[in-house]
């Protein structure tokens, strides 16, 4: 189960040149809040995503920092205009310095 | 001894908080006469009356029974529909990770038997099913160990552990929107019985059963939750409460929890006799797993 918290995004496969198109993505993480115990009665420490990177062709296009009030296995969507065919990189990191990548392509027509 | 509706509210009033109890005492309802626990409760969920039920619910209801969909709200509605916005679909895709991966003495994977698992399409809609061999029913979760044990020479996976629920999903979720269809002849009479009978008896503290929130107040609030008719086409779930997915069987834990009663083992031959009860009496509709709930 190595790929535990890889994150799952649609990207439309094709768009006109200029549209305004959607992307949403979600990413399965426990997003502890440090205030939980374990079984054991031992305080589980906080680990929660807190930032959210995303590249339209390796130019910083849209981003987020997240806090304490986010949800475990968090949602988002946003918007993107469509300039020319080619990669979206989405990357997340939790406070424990894991990184989540993936990397959708899109195909810019006209 | 009948429960009265009256005596139900002010007892959930007293002990759980909020029941919103509207409308006319309903006096002398006995907990287990009900023949069939949908179609013998008329007076319910008023709220939901014909005309306000839009077409996109349609699949959702089958004569009278309704999916918990249907009382769910329209945000966790169209989070259950989007693919990307159910977190049950991340289960889905470690289930596929699982299929391929090879465990066992016998080197073997799902895949190596069963081919993609697509070839799964249609099965789960007659789970639980007899199993011969075993003299017993399985769920679609013991049929999984079964071939992991048998086929594969592995290790069992346990009842809730994240491996089990993951493949348990990817299974079922090659059923839905096909309605639920098991057999309800032979050996399984016996167990629809038992089931039923567990059903309706009265347990723990509230002495109340099943019955008393799911057939007599669907519709109605409990705390902060609407309560449902308790079908269990939509398993495993992922529960906004429970930030997480969970089993048929962990739902049946919680309501019995909420009954101040005694709990049984996940995987225990009581949890399987509700199950089978349950898919009997949500005959016809759909499969959704995964869905989503509050
Ligand atoms: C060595 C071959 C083999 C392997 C490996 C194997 N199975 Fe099976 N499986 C079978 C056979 C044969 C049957 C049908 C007869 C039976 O139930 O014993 C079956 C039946 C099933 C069914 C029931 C299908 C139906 O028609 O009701 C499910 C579900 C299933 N397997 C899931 C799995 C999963 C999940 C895995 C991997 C964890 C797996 N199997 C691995 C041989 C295999
Ligand atoms: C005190 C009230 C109460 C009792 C009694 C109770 N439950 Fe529940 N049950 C709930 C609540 C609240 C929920 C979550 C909202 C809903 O779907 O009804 C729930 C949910 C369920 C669901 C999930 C429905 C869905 O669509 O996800 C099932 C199945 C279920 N209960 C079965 C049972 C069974 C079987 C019993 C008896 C052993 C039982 N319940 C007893 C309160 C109760």
């Amino acid at each position: 189960m190595a790929d535990e918290n890889k994150p799952r995004v649609r990207v439309p496969k094709t768009a006109k040149k200029g549209e305004i198109f959607e992307v949403k993505t979600s990413v399965t993480h426990p997003m502890e809040n440090g205030s939980r115990k374990d079984k054991d009665g031992n305080v589980v420490p906080r680990n929660i995503i807190n930032k959210l990177v995303v590249k339209y062709n390796g130019k910083d296009v849209f981003g987020g920092d997240f806090g304490t009030a986010v949800s475990a296995n968090p949602f988002l969507s946003f918007h993107l205009k469509a300039e020319e065919s080619g990669k979206i990189d989405l990357t997340w990191t939790d406070e424990s310095g894991a990184v989540f990548t993936t990397t959708e392509t899109i195909t810019v027509e006209g | 001894m009948p429960m009265s509706r009256g005596v139900l509210c002010a007892l959930a009033g007293f002990v759980l908080a909020v029941f919103s109890c509207p409308g006319p005492v309903v006096a002398g309802e006995s907990g287990v006469a009900s023949p069939s626990p949908v179609d013998a409760a008329p007076h319910i969920d008023a709220a939901l009356a014909a005309p306000r039920i839009d077409a996109a619910l349609a699949p959702y209801i089958v004569g009278a029974k309704r999916s918990g969909y249907v009382y769910a709200l329209p945000e966790t509605r169209a989070m259950q529909d989007d693919e990307i916005m159910n977190p049950g679909f991340a289960w889905v895709e470690r289930g596929r990770g699982l299929w391929t991966e090879v465990e066992g003495a016998n080197g073997k994977s799902c895949a190596s038997c069963h081919g993609p698992v697509e070839s799964m399409a249609g099965k789960a809609v007659s789970y639980p099913k007899w199993k011969a061999s075993m003299n017993r029913p399985v769920t679609v979760e013991r049929q999984i160990n079964f071939c992991r044990v048998a086929a594969m020479k592995a290790e069992p996976w346990e009842h809730e552990s994240p491996q089990l629920l993951a493949m348990t999903t990817l299974i079922k979720q090659q059923s839905r929107g096909l309605p639920m269809s098991m057999a309800d002849d032979g050996p399984m009479r016996e167990w629809i019985d038992r089931g039923k009978a567990l059903y309706f008896a009265r347990r723990g503290q509230l002495d109340m059963s099943c019955k008393h929130c799911h057939d007599d107040h669907p519709g109605e609030k409990l705390r902060a939750e609407t309560l449902s008719q308790a079908h269990v086409n939509g398993f495993p779930t992922y529960r906004l409460g429970w930030q997480g997915l969970g089993s048929l069987h962990r739902r049946l834990e919680t309501c019995y929890e909420q009954m101040r009663a005694e709990t049984y083992p996940l995987g225990s031959d009581e949890y399987v006799a509700l199950e089978i009860f349950l898919t009997d009496r949500g005959r016809g509709l759909p499969i959704e797993t995964p869905s989503v709930r509050r």
